[in-house]
């Protein structure tokens, strides 16, 4: 089951937490893995610890050429593309009040529009071979909302949409179009958190513990698959039933 | 029948999975050979490659028959 053997695929935002522990699953079922990130340390690391059928390709997706050429170079170096992981994203959180144009923007550009021109981009090819996977990772903000991320919140529940209206326009070409929605997972962003904000947020979670990185990236693997082959337009949500939608 | 008849008319049949005999100079993409949008867009960047052409949405919109995309191709290479 949820074999990727030969499949190719691409994680943005691989260095951080949760995108290591996708490129890492999707590695471990058989693909051959491009990990995509602005810190090129970080993602030789990565590739240190994955071995073979490994592609390093950096990339800045603020700049609004990088998603394209991006495509082209996991095209050119592992030869093909099956499967987009659209991982990356940031927070820079304040109260609507305080937040400016510049502060939306930019968190809209890297966490909304960038998927979207990598979806684009990758289309092309996968409805040309009548299959392909786009998984967007987005959160459990984008469906409740959250104090202080008004931009994060919006760009997340964009992501919900887009991949809805994507999954109707391809499905007749074998290509799916799906969301992973975690909630509190255990990763750098979430570790800045005060923690008095962190046991409060325990008390909501009834499984009474902080997601994995691998508890996102297990839902990844499986819309990757060719099991996933019925599923298109959805949104899993991995919370420890924080919300359950 | 032209150089760029004959290449339209092959990508339409690879694409649209039709038989050779159907695809007439005056046969519509959609009423004739059951094409649906996507498969519009799909022929359109198709030809965009093969004829090293650039095809704006608003001609492409235009593009309708196999004969409509002969013309507009061999206008284009002429120009």
């Amino acid at each position: 089951m949820f074999d990727l053997t030969g499949k190719v695929a691409l994680v943005t935002g691989a260095t951080g937490g949760i995108g290591a522990a996708i490129a890492t699953a999707l590695h471990a079922q058989g693909a051959k893995v491009a990990i995509s990130g602005r810190r090129e340390a970080e993602l030789a690391a990565l590739a240190g610890t994955l071995g073979d059928r490994v592609l390093v390709a950096p990339a800045d997706l603020a700049d609004p050429a990088a998603p394209a050429a991006l495509i082209e170079t996991v095209e050119a170096g592992l030869g093909g593309f099956d499967i987009l992981v659209n991982n990356a994203g940031f927070t820079r959180d304040m109260l609507a009040l305080r937040m400016g144009d510049a502060d939306w923007n930019a968190v809209l550009e890297v966490d909304l529009t960038a998927p979207f021109r990598l979806a684009r981009a990758a289309l092309r090819g996968m409805m040309k071979r009548r299959s392909g996977r786009i998984i967007s990772i987005a959160s459990i903000v984008g469906v409740t909302g959250n104090a202080g991320q008004a931009n994060y919140a919006a760009a997340k529940a964009g992501l919900i949409g887009m991949s809805k209206s994507l999954a109707q326009e391809v499905a007749t070409r074998g290509v799916t179009v799906n969301v992973v929605a975690p909630g509190f997972v255990k990763t750098a962003m979430t570790d800045a958190l005060p923690e008095a904000a962190r046991t409060a947020l325990l008390t909501r979670i009834p499984t009474q513990r902080m997601g994995t990185p691998e508890d996102v990236a297990g839902a990844v693997a499986y819309l990757a698959s060719a099991e996933a082959a019925w599923v298109t337009g959805q949104t899993i949500h991995v919370n420890g039933g924080m919300a359950m939608i | 029948m032209s150089d760029t008849a004959d290449k339209v008319k092959k990508i339409v049949v690879e694409h649209l999975g039709v038989e050779e005999s159907k695809v007439t100079t005056e046969a519509s993409f959609i009423d004739d050979l059951g094409a649906d949008s996507l498969d519009t867009v799909e022929l359109v960047m198709a030809f965009e490659e093969a004829f090293g052409v650039e095809i704006p949405d608003d001609a492409a919109e235009k593009i309708t028959t196999v004969k409509d995309a002969i013309d507009y191709i061999e206008k284009q290479k002429s120009a």
